[in-house]
């Protein structure tokens, strides 16, 4: 006897979209949240008397197929198809910005090769984006209705042409470092295009293991726009659906069951003992969370759990929220629109990340910044602003462990950091919030604090997201599965996984 | 060894009844079992063959794989990792398990011992420490001790078997069930019995710590002077086995998590083990895999083959048909003439779809160096082989 159809666990992004996707299609759906608002990561939280920001700073390629479907202009999302602006901070105010199509504060030749270059990657993003959005078949002998996917992305790649395809092959994966020397000589330019490869993962430009999937994932067209009028758009397109949304409730466990055939996933138990039916339950936690923490190991199978277990999802960016009396002043930059980069140089990033593979956090670290009350004034009050930065790379688990002492230290680095490029902001500050990635996963329940729930890395991707027999969207455990950003394609505000799962469910 | 050994890491383990066997294996005919050095056989294989089915035989498994599962959440740990039913083990008793990966294929057999509510001891053929630290990933108080080298233990196998433990001073032994576990006062130390064993037959198994080890040797040597006891190896073991109908790796099955070809690994429905196979269990590892197959049927079925002839039918391949014209249809795994039972026996996996048919073996044989081929009439027995009332009579009959 069920209570509902589904239960979505997580009113992440994800959550949010699977469970508008689910009752657009006649379900009866509950939408479960820890928090006290939905948004997960992407919900605008108050840090200070006045002062809000979201974790999540951009939204930059969410799915333009998602935003029609679930009609998300008419609640409000007003989504760009504009790329969002990234400006490389240079040492005395020579700044470099590229816009997807220029670049502008290079040489000639870097500008013309940017030119080439940023055509031929979104001629591979446009290629792989049909891709972002399909379930990835299982890689064993299967159905051919499943191969035809394979098929599919062979034949996508082809038609880029001979030339194209081989340089495809040919860069796939490479380092982000190889990649960008091979193309321009300005050192800020590289380390500003290297960024999109690695920002939330553990790779630094000169690591193996893929930094240019991610950045073609990246390139992929979609909307822009903010995340919090994202959240709330997503919110009231799953309520009109008929979605029910419940916040400050806590999944203590999965309820599972005897069936016929085994275990049967048939709703949730609350932290407060209430149980409810349904007749699947879609989580949006991370893989870690879900199985280990919710599902429980005793219902699952060793060798499965085992993967789960050594799923890489240690995260590596720290939080930085700044209450601000004014808008903070850069040196050489008149306009503080899109994303600022203080990054250098590529051995910048590769000597930050050096420190905290061995657990530490680096002298100097590299950043992204965002002003998001110039884009959404209610973020703080007038006249005052709040700057947003993801400060790379912070280490989950440092030597010695994290304490009151290590979190000044690390403030005092990224404080002195941005002063270098930003001179009079340490007097601007009213108030400062820094979240490790230990603090992002006890306050937002992702294991890790990472990201992407789990590593966005060639071991994690596709049909190893998370790991096979749970890369589909359904699990071992029938009646349970995953629309996080655990599965497919990944991380970042797209939609993407939450609507492959909603597509799965109904299939 | 002295210390400037430089293969001193790389030399054979001795058990702790090395000094006794060793004095008794005349033909050295030593091999090694887990890092062990091991007796294949110590004066003939077939006298001590007769020494078990006839007598009482001595089989030192030192060697043998023993771990110790401690702790609040060990039942539930071992309960998801087997097929059967393991809270339903009593307290003192022993069960044969097998545990299968995701996908149903079996990792290994073995015993479990229940010694406690909260204590048990698996053994295994193996190690397989990898394989229990994964699967007690996520349990909180359960813990896995090897126990391999702490623990000395001995087989004792043969219908004279309880009475020589009897003369022991073992008071009582004789009321011990089947896989009943029992304790006796040893030295100032407790000595372990279970009747177990792994040859089809009336016989025990002595659990001792190592340091008391040739005390039990000797007592139990002593005490059985007139019945006949006698040391047993490897080769005499694998012959009481096969006759017992009893599963051996390498032979009738390949570990799962040591095999590389897809499948050539098995089920516990393709060894005739369904019987180990508790679906009324809500869950174990590889139940959904092994409810699959059980509606499907097992593509093979380990089967006990009496073939006629005296021509062990060793690697033979089987066949519908008597001119073996058509595909074969399976393929011996193990195979004798068996002294007890008089006739010519064999473990054989064969296509469940051709059971019901007939079957020949093409069996090749060698004599003086020349080689000859034939073909040998199949039936399919039921029953094990060698199966003796005395085995499961409480109390045995006495000698």
């Amino acid at each position: 006897m069920s209570d509902y159809d589904s239960i979505i666990i997580g009113a992440g992004h994800n959550g949010l979209v699977c469970a508008a996707y689910l009752a657009r299609a006649g379900q009866k759906v509950l939408l479960l949240e820890s928090a006290e608002a939905p948004g997960g990561l992407a919900a605008n939280r108050e840090f200070h008397p006045g002062f809000k920001t979201s974790v999540a700073h951009v939204v930059n390629h969410f799915s333009d197929r998602i935003a029609s479907d679930l009609k998300l202009a008419r609640y409000g999302f007003e989504g760009s198809s504009n790329v969002t602006l990234v400006t490389g901070l240079g040492r005395e105010g020579r700044h470099v910005t590229v816009d997807g199509h220029s670049v502008t504060g290079v040489e000639q030749g870097d500008a013309e090769a940017y030119r080439r270059f940023a055509a031929q990657m979104r001629r591979f993003a446009d290629a792989l984006k049909p891709f972002w959005l399909k379930t990835i078949p299982r890689a064993a002998p299967g159905k051919w209705s499943d191969m035809s996917t394979f098929a599919r992305i062979g034949l996508k790649l082809r038609l880029l042409g001979k030339d194209d395809m081989r340089e495809f092959m040919r860069v796939a994966a490479l380092p982000a470092r190889d990649l960008v020397d091979e193309n321009f000589d300005s050192e800020l330019l590289k380390a500003v295009l290297c960024w999109d490869g690695l920002i939330g993962s553990k790779m630094a430009p000169r690591s193996p293991n893929n930094a240019v999937l991610p950045m073609l994932y990246r390139t992929a067209q979609g909307q822009s726009g903010t995340p919090g009028s994202l959240i709330e758009a997503l919110q009231a397109s799953a309520r009109a659906a008929g979605v029910e949304i419940r916040t400050g409730t806590t999944v203590d466990r999965i309820l599972v069951n005897p069936g016929q055939d085994g275990l049967v996933a048939e709703g949730v138990i609350l932290a407060g003992g209430e149980h409810i039916h349904a007749s699947r339950v879609v989580s949006s936690a991370d893989p870690k969370t879900t199985f280990i923490g919710l599902a429980g190991i005793d219902n699952l199978e060793i060798q499965f759990t085992n993967r789960i277990r050594r799923l890489r999802c240690d995260g590596f960016v720290a939080k930085l929220h700044l209450a601000l009396n004014g808008l903070p002043e850069f040196t050489g930059l008149d306009r503080l629109n899109g994303r600022l980069l203080i990054a250098p140089t590529m051995n910048d990033i590769e000597f930050a990340f050096d420190h905290a593979k061995y657990g530490e956090y680096p002298p100097e670290p590299v950043m992204e910044i965002v002003i998001p009350s110039l884009q959404d004034a209610s973020l703080a009050p007038q006249e005052k602003h709040v700057l947003s930065a993801h400060v790379m790379y912070v280490p989950y688990r440092p030597k010695g462990g994290w304490n009151k002492q290590a979190k000044a230290a690390l403030y005092e680095r990224i404080i002195e950091r941005l002063s270098g490029y930003a001179p009079g902001i340490r007097d601007q500050i009213i108030h400062a919030e820094l979240l490790t990635p230990a603090e992002l996963e006890r306050d937002y329940r992702v294991s890790g604090g990472h990201w992407h729930h789990a590593e966005f890395a060639l071991d994690q991707m596709l049909m190893m997201r998370p790991t096979y027999e749970a890369a589909q969207y359904s699990t071992p455990l029938p009646g349970l599965y995953l629309c996080g950003a655990g599965c497919h394609p990944g991380g970042d505000l797209t939609g993407a996984p939450g609507h492959n799962a909603a597509r799965e469910i109904l299939r | 060894m002295s210390t400037n050994d430089p293969y001193a890491g790389e030399r054979l383990k001795l058990s702790p009844f090395y000094p006794r066997a060793s004095v008794l294996n005349i033909r050295e005919a030593w091999s090694a079992w887990n890092g062990y050095k091991f007796a294949e056989y110590y004066y003939d294989a077939e006298y001590e063959y007769f020494c078990v089915r006839n007598q009482c035989a001595t089989y030192d498994i030192c060697p043998m794989q023993k771990y110790l599962v401690k702790g609040r959440d060990a039942e539930a740990m071992l309960n998801r990792m087997v097929t059967r039913d393991i809270t339903k083990l009593k307290l003192n008793r022993v069960t044969y398990v097998v545990w299968c990966t995701d996908e149903g294929r079996l990792v290994d057999d073995g015993t479990i011992f229940k010694l406690a509510s909260d204590e048990f001891m698996l053994t295994c053929g193996s190690s397989c420490i990898a394989w229990l630290r994964m699967s007690t990933y996520g349990f909180d108080e359960v813990n896995v001790f090897d126990v391999t080298d702490d623990i000395a233990a001995l087989s004792f196998q043969g219908p004279t078997s309880c009475a020589v433990l009897k003369e022991m001073g073992l008071e009582g032994i004789e009321q011990a069930k089947p896989f009943d576990i029992l304790r006796f006062p040893f030295h100032g130390d407790t000595l372990m019995v279970s009747r177990t064993g792994f040859t089809g037959d009336l016989g025990y198994e002595l659990w001792i710590s190592p340091g008391l080890a040739l005390e039990l040797w000797d007592e139990l040597y002593s005490a059985g002077e007139d019945y006949g006891i006698q040391p047993f190896g490897e080769a005499a073991t694998n012959m009481a086995r096969l006759e017992a109908g009893f599963i051996m790796p390498d032979m009738e099955f390949n570990e799962a998590l040591k095999t590389v070809h897809f499948e050539h690994d098995q089920t516990p429905f393709e060894l005739n083990l369904g019987w180990l196979v508790d679906f009324s269990k809500p869950h174990f590892n590889g139940r959904r895999a092994l409810l699959e197959e059980k509606k499907r049927g097992p593509k093979y079925t380990l089967t006990r083959l009496d073939i006629e002839g005296n021509k062990p039918a060793e690697g033979s391949y089987l066949y519908g048909d008597r001119n073996c014209k058509k595909k074969e249809i399976g393929y011996v795994t193990s195979a004798m003439w068996s002294p007890a039972v008089k006739a010519n026996i064999a473990l054989a996996m064969i296509r469940t779809d051709c059971l019901q048919g007939e079957i020949w073996a093409e069996i090749y044989y060698e004599k003086e160096l020349r080689h000859y081929q034939k073909v040998a009439r199949c039936t399919v027995k039921d029953k094990p082989f060698w199966s003796p009332p005395r085995a499961r009579a409480t109390p045995p009959p006495d000698y």
